[in-house]
């Protein structure tokens, strides 16, 4: 069974493995230079790396390739792993030798399944190569530039450490699962894809951050932590405060101000619009002289204070470790929906 | 000896449609039997209930003294050979072999390597480029080299030439003939089994309408010629499957154990294919009042 597990797979399982070895040897070969980059260049590296031919483009890649394998994986593995079979009618072959269906099943999970988590650990080598890049960006405040992004973000949290592990683990065992529902592969391919994206998508946005409960600041908003401003289109009303919550590399879940009863303010009192810039929407206190301190007096005498929810960085390896957990759990609960179903009545 | 299939009120349904209802068999071992049907008749069902691909809606099963499909043992000794004879079109022939030899513990490697040869097929030929009748021939050397007790095949030879049909029953009965196994095919041709086949199930609108040794089906069944009568005055043995009604006379088809006394009847012999047909046509002839016909053993 193994071999015959293999004979059908490995098509597909060397083309990724093959595009994989290519993405890690470009990875191997510059990671250690774009290392010393940083080490000499410690205060300019976020802005010198992207400037560089090599590193910018591997840092896309490095990104995509991590997204784009579970996608991969759970369509061109897992769809067709059962819904082939069952679509040119060859189950009637393979379940008809001396093998149960049961034992059939399992060899083709558990071979393909330790394939792709073989591949997702091309994430461990993305996350080595972005170590410098990482460690910078927790080192500064982020200035919301597109190479300033923390690892602790909606958008990068899903493409370092061993998330993507089980990313790859759980988009496989959705593939099968799909092939085996819908008994075709092409339909079972796009649903793993949609179902794939959208446990992406929405992880990182509505989980992750809520997996610990997240740590709550609330602070006066002073001329040294506010970031910020932003004004409605029509008129000088104040309708959202930014401050910065001086801890790098945090994920912030909101960042908002608070009344002195403690309920989220949507526009500030009139007075407020005087304190901001004239232009820009989000106006950044570096480029601008900053609103005068009678602003932030009347701020507080009117009870204001800024709240921020956040995930310190630290709790970084202890959600990735839960998350994957989970990951590997529904892949487990999946497998075991895919035993059950598949003792149904397949001609 | 132990039924090679053995069914107690034996019922199908797929959603609101019986596919087969209340079939009770109890097939000896050792024969070649073929089940013969119109398509949609249930012939599919009730060999896909028999390997185990379908389970029950009502009564039960059993081959070769178990329950179909249950294990490891069970499987290896009976082999299918299925509707359309499928192959994994990307695999070689030899890729099917060797799948054979690794998922079946008793497989015959010399009679499959034999076959292969004398069927003069090239090993590194991918499955999906042989033509139908090398495929199914594939399919039937996975069925026969796994060495099973009981072979079972689906239509094996409904989407092949006259001349590859030929071939194919011919080499299933050698096969047959050295290996003592058990066969179950399926036609709706009955032209097909008549050279093939010792006993005979016929199928009709998901019900068994006969089964028996075909020996003893022909000599059970005769052809009452006679003046025109109704079908009220035929003697309680005699069981009518047809009848037609001319002017003047009255041509029956009737299965009776007994000798045929009435000398206003000229009796004659039926053909097997006559016989098919009889009970083919039989649930639009003939009224359903008349008791229905048990299985003959």
């Amino acid at each position: 069974m193994t071999w015959i597990t293999w004979r059908q797979l490995r098509a597909q399982v060397l083309v990724v493995y093959a595009a994989l070895a290519a993405v890690a040897a470009a990875l191997a070969i510059t990671g250690p230079q774009l290392a010393d980059l940083r080490r000499t260049n410690p205060a300019d590296f976020l802005v010198l790396f992207p400037q560089d031919g090599t590193y910018k483009p591997l840092y896309f890649v490095g990104g995509a390739v991590v997204y784009a394998l579970p996608v991969v994986i759970g369509a061109f593995w897992g769809a067709p792993l059962v819904a082939r079979e069952l679509e040119t009618g060859t189950h009637r072959v393979v379940w008809n030798q001396s093998i149960t269906r049961n034992r059939w099943l399992a060899t083709k999970l558990g071979l393909a399944g330790l394939a792709a988590l073989v591949a997702g650990l091309i994430s461990l080598a993305v996350t080595w190569w972005c170590a410098p890049i990482d460690a910078a960006v927790n080192s500064t405040e982020p200035d919301g530039g597109f190479f300033n992004i923390t690892r602790m973000s909606a958008v990068l949290f899903g493409a370092r450490g061993v998330v993507p592990i089980g990313y790859a683990v759980l988009a496989f065992v959705i593939g099968v699962t799909a092939g085996l529902v819908l008994r075709r592969t092409v339909p079972a391919m796009a649903a793993t894809v949609v179902a794939v994206v959208a446990i992406q998508v929405a992880t990182p946005l509505f989980v992750v951050p809520h997996l610990i409960s997240p740590e709550r600041l609330t602070t006066a908003i002073t001329a040294t932590n506010l970031r910020g401003m932003s004004l409605s289109a029509d008129d000088d009303m104040v309708t959202d405060i930014r401050i910065n919550l001086d801890k790098p590399g945090a994920w912030i879940l909101s960042n908002e101000t608070v009344n002195s009863s403690g309920q989220v303010v949507d526009e500030l009192p009139a007075h407020e619009a005087d304190c901001a810039p004239r232009t820009g929407e989000l106006a950044d206190k570096a480029s601008s002289p900053g609103p005068p301190a009678s602003c932030f007096e009347d701020l507080a005498a009117a009870g204001f204070q800024q709240e921020v929810v956040y995930q310190p960085a630290d709790r970084y390896w202890l959600l990735q470790s839960i998350q994957t957990a989970i990951l590997l759990s529904l892949a487990v609960l999946l497998s075991g929906f895919c035993f059950w179903r598949i003792r149904r009545d397949f001609t | 000896m132990t039924a090679v299939l053995q069914t107690q009120g034996l019922g199908k349904r797929y959603a609101r449609k019986w596919a087969l209802s209340d079939c009770t068999l109890d097939i000896p071992a050792g024969r070649v039997v073929g089940l013969v049907g119109p398509n949609g008749a249930g012939k599919s069902t009730l060999l896909n209930l028999a390997v185990g691909m379908l389970t029950p809606s009502s009564g039960a099963i059993e081959v070769l003294g178990a329950p179909p499909a249950t294990g490891p043992s069970q499987l290896a000794k009976v082999g299918f050979v299925a509707q359309d004879t499928p192959t994994y079109a990307g695999l070689g022939i030899a890729d099917h072999l060797r799948l054979g030899a690794r998922l079946n513990p008793g497989w015959d490697h010399d009679l499959a390597q034999a076959r292969i040869t004398r069927l003069g097929l090239d090993r590194s030929q991918r499955a999906g480029n042989l033509s139908g009748g090398q495929r199914a021939q594939l399919a039937l050397t996975l069925g026969i080299a796994k060495r099973p007790e009981l072979l079972i095949l689906d239509e094996p030879v409904a989407s092949l030439d006259p001349l590859a049909r030929r071939e194919f029953l011919q080499d299933l009965m050698e096969a047959v003939a050295d290996q003592e196994l058990s066969v179950i095919l399926s036609s709706h041709l009955v032209s097909d089994l008549e050279r093939a086949c010792d006993y005979l199930i016929i199928l009709v609108d998901s019900r068994v309408q006969v089964a028996g040794d075909i020996d003893h089906l022909l000599a059970t069944h005769h052809r009452l010629t006679g003046p025109r009568r109704d079908l009220d005055r035929v003697p309680a043995g005699q069981h009518v499957i047809s009848a037609r009604h001319t002017e003047r006379q009255t041509t029956l088809l009737v299965r009776t154990d007994g000798p045929v006394l009435d000398p206003a009847w000229t009796v004659s012999e039926l053909s097997l294919e006559d016989l098919v047909l009889a009970y083919m046509s039989r649930t639009r002839e003939v009224d359903n009042s008349r008791p229905t016909l048990e299985v003959a053993r």
